[in-house]
């Protein structure tokens, strides 16, 4: 146990940056992708989680104040209305196109 | 002279007819529609019987002044204040313009009252009224303005009433160009007129005096002497610019012609205007300016010249005329021609004198003969005429009275003024101008005379149904008759010959026209230059009696009958045929000239231009086409060629949207780090 206490407190901005990074590739990969638009959504909240990671690692890491924790706690409630509002749009496009394809819903170009 | 009296009654001698011009003028129409011919008389006639009421009272106030102030004045406003010059609209009265607004308002009233007889079959009554109102405020106006400019508003006012007048029935194309040769010729004569006014305010103004007040004027007449202006006294080139004004209005050589033309307007306006009132204006001006023509003996003597050549040439014109307002025309420019005989030997009162005694008697001559014409139906003609004295007694026995009095049948006006005038011509040692004014008179009492006998005596010419209409005219037009016919007696006597009497005329003009004195004269030389002028009318009654009376003239005395002499007479020495071939013919072959100009130069440099201005545009056209449009299409082109590729780009995939925003994000990133840092 204490040896992986031991190994906690190595733990540094690296790791985190890391983690981080994963989860910003995981997000890119399915956002690029998925074809199911509820999938895309997923994506990008995985991006924003992972940029909220990386606001409260350097905010704890380089200057030690909290203003990096109050950027996330704004970044999470953007995810919040993002996912409310893009699930609308999924809804009415079902409701137009019967699918949420994105495959299937190229009428934007016109 | 010094202290005039200040009054506020004089404007509306002047304002009165004007109002009733307006009202008639403006409502008129409609006046006369709804209540009749009567109102339209009544507004007309009321304002000049008040204007002369308000005349006879400004005469009464100058009575009951001492001699020598005698001068009532009504400043009304400051027409023109700008800086040194300024001008009034201001009414004076002076013993001179007492005269003229007597005669003018009353003479005037007494013809508007005939004209209610003479006009009232005419369906533009209005109109004439409105006109005749109008002509009696500028008349007015002219004479008692106290400066020259507001006597020139008159002076052209009366021109445009004279032609408004004679033009009255216009549906007749002679008469509108009666009307315009009457403007057109007096036209010529107020640019001498206006001239002269410029020039003596100009010098005037040269010697710090600048005014254009009478009284002022008169007063320093004294700095034009000795100025020079072209080698002539600038006094003489003054009074003879606006003499030559003065021969335009009152109908002298060169400019009379207009005069006998005017006839064609109504015989009341003849009266009134060509006979009475408008025609003296030049009289007027003269006397009025007396101390600055005074100071210019060149032109006086160039004025009495003209004078005496007008009445002869004149007398000598109305001695075969046919047309019985003609012979009246012909003969009041003879009678105006010894008026300025009077004015041009210096004689200024008996100039006035003159004009107040025709005034009487041609005014009643004039309308005699409008009553004879209004019985005879138009026709004017006297060898149609005839013993028409049983069928018009009151007509004929006024015109008498008239003929009596324009031939100088002693102890009537006209012989007293006449007289005045000759014995003047004498005294001022100007024997030529008195013999020709000696014959001029045998030549009046002859052409008068025949007038006379051909209308009234002998059998009547005339067609049948004229001859049994012959009617006497209504009392409203010979009760005029009547009292211009006792004023053709009465009058004569304020001007008395110097052994006769009291000469009341000259002692009353006295402040206003300083006479020189004369040397004295005998009695003896008096009457027998008065005897001489009796024998010469005498003479001049006693041929007209030989060849018109006891020899009844035919119907159809043709001119061409007659001798040369004759002829050239009838025809009145072919002065408007060399008119109309001289000045008439030079203006348009000017004018031609002027046409071709036009059309060959001016149209062809304006047609060059144009032809130019077409080719500049066609190559214009082209550039535009070509360079302009081809620059304007290739944006079009490059523009839709660079849209129509770029339109692939846009999907509608949202991957692929998202494949770009990820590798363009990539990209930026690369070359930040790589290229930028």
């Amino acid at each position: 146990m204490a040896e992986y206490v031991a190994l906690l407190a190595d733990v540094g901005l690296k790791h985190y940056l890391v983690v981080s990074g994963i989860l910003f590739a995981l997000g890119i990969y399915i956002v690029l992708t998925r074809r199911n638009a509820i999938s895309i959504l997923l994506g990008v909240e995985l991006i924003l989680n992972s940029a909220g990671l990386n606001y409260v690692a350097f905010s704890h890491f380089s200057t030690g104040q909290v203003d990096g924790q109050i950027y996330t706690v704004f970044i999470i409630m953007l995810a919040a209305s993002e996912a409310a509002i893009g699930l609308a749009i999924v809804l009415a496009i079902y409701q137009l196109f019967s699918t949420i394809d994105v495959e299937a819903t190229e009428t934007l170009k016109d | 002279m010094d202290h005039p009296v200040q009054t506020d009654f004089l404007r509306w001698i002047v304002l009165f007819p004007l109002l009733g011009a307006a009202v008639n003028g403006l409502l008129g129409a409609r006046i006369q529609e709804q209540w009749g011919k009567r109102a339209v008389a009544f507004i007309a006639c009321a304002p000049v019987t008040l204007s002369f009421l308000f005349s006879l009272w400004a005469f009464g106030r100058l009575l009951g002044l001492p001699a020598k102030e005698r001068f009532l004045i009504d400043a009304f406003y400051t027409w023109i204040p700008m800086g040194s010059f300024s001008v009034d609209v201001a009414f004076w009265v002076d013993p001179l313009s007492a005269i003229m607004i007597l005669v003018v308002s009353g003479i005037g009233g007494l013809i508007h009252f005939y004209s209610i007889g003479y006009m009232h079959e005419d369906r533009s009554l209005w109109r004439y009224f409105a006109y005749l109102n109008l002509f009696t405020f500028s008349m007015l106006l002219l004479v008692t303005g106290d400066n020259l400019l507001l006597m020139f508003v008159g002076w052209e006012g009366v021109g445009l009433c004279s032609w408004a007048l004679i033009g009255f029935w216009y549906n007749d194309h002679t008469n509108t160009r009666a009307g315009n040769k009457a403007f057109i010729v007096n036209r010529i004569g107020d640019f001498g007129f206006v001239l002269g006014i410029f020039l003596l305010y100009w010098t005037l103004a040269g010697q710090g005096q600048g005014t254009l007040a009478f009284r002022e004027i008169q007063e320093h007449v004294g700095l034009l002497a000795g100025m020079q202006l072209w080698g002539i006294g600038v006094a003489t080139l003054v009074t003879f610019l606006l003499f030559i004004g003065a021969t335009g209005k009152s109908a002298q050589i060169p400019l009379y012609v207009w005069l006998p033309d005017a006839m064609q307007g109504p015989t009341p306006v003849s009266a009134l205007i060509h006979a009475a009132t408008m025609v003296t204006a030049g009289v007027y001006m003269i006397a009025r300016l007396n101390e600055l023509f005074s100071a210019a003996p060149a032109t006086l003597g160039l004025i009495a010249v003209i004078g005496a050549a007008t009445a002869l040439f004149a007398a000598t014109i109305a001695v075969t005329q046919n047309d019985i307002k003609r012979v009246l025309a012909y003969s009041t420019i003879s009678q105006l021609g010894y008026m300025f005989l009077a004015m041009g030997v210096g004689a200024y009162t008996a100039g006035v004198f003159h004009l107040l005694t025709h005034a009487f008697f041609k005014a009643c001559l004039f309308l005699g003969s409008g009553s004879i014409i209004h019985a005879m139906q138009g026709e004017q003609d006297m060898r149609r005429m005839g013993g028409l004295r049983t069928a018009m007694p009151a007509t004929f026995w006024t015109f008498t009275i008239g003929v009596l009095a324009i031939a100088g049948t002693p102890f009537l006006a006209g012989f007293f003024s006449k007289d005045a005038i000759l014995w003047q011509a004498w005294a001022s040692h100007n024997e030529v101008l008195w013999g020709v004014a000696v014959f001029v008179a045998g030549l009046t009492a002859f052409y008068m005379f025949r007038q006379f006998f051909m209308v009234f005596f002998g059998e009547c010419r005339a067609d049948h149904h004229v001859r049994d209409h012959l009617h006497e005219s209504p009392k409203i037009m010979t009760y005029p008759l009547w009292i211009l016919a006792a004023g053709s007696v009465v009058v004569g006597y304020i001007g008395l010959p110097p052994f006769m009497g009291a000469n009341l005329l000259d002692g009353w003009l006295d402040p206003v026209i300083h006479l020189p004195h004369g040397e004295h004269h005998s009695v003896a030389e008096e009457v027998g230059v008065m005897s001489v002028s009796i024998a010469a009318a005498a003479g001049g009654v006693a041929i007209a009696y030989f060849l018109y009376f006891l020899r009844t003239p035919s119907r159809d005395d043709s001119p061409e009958a007659k001798g040369v002499a004759y002829r050239v007479l009838y025809n009145k020495y072919y002065v408007d045929e060399v008119y109309q071939f001289v000045f008439v013919g030079g203006t348009l072959l000017l004018a031609r000239i002027g046409a071709a100009f036009d059309r060959y130069i001016i149209d062809t440099i304006v047609d060059g231009s144009a032809k130019l201005t077409t080719i500049i545009s066609w190559f214009n056209g082209l550039f535009d086409n070509y360079v302009v449009d081809m620059l304007v299409n290739a944006v079009a082109n490059v523009t839709f060629a660079v849209g129509n590729n770029f339109r692939r780009v846009q999907t509608g995939n949202i991957n692929s949207y998202l494949y770009v925003v990820v590798g363009a994000v990539v990209v930026a990133l690369i070359v930040k780090l790589r290229y930028w840092s």
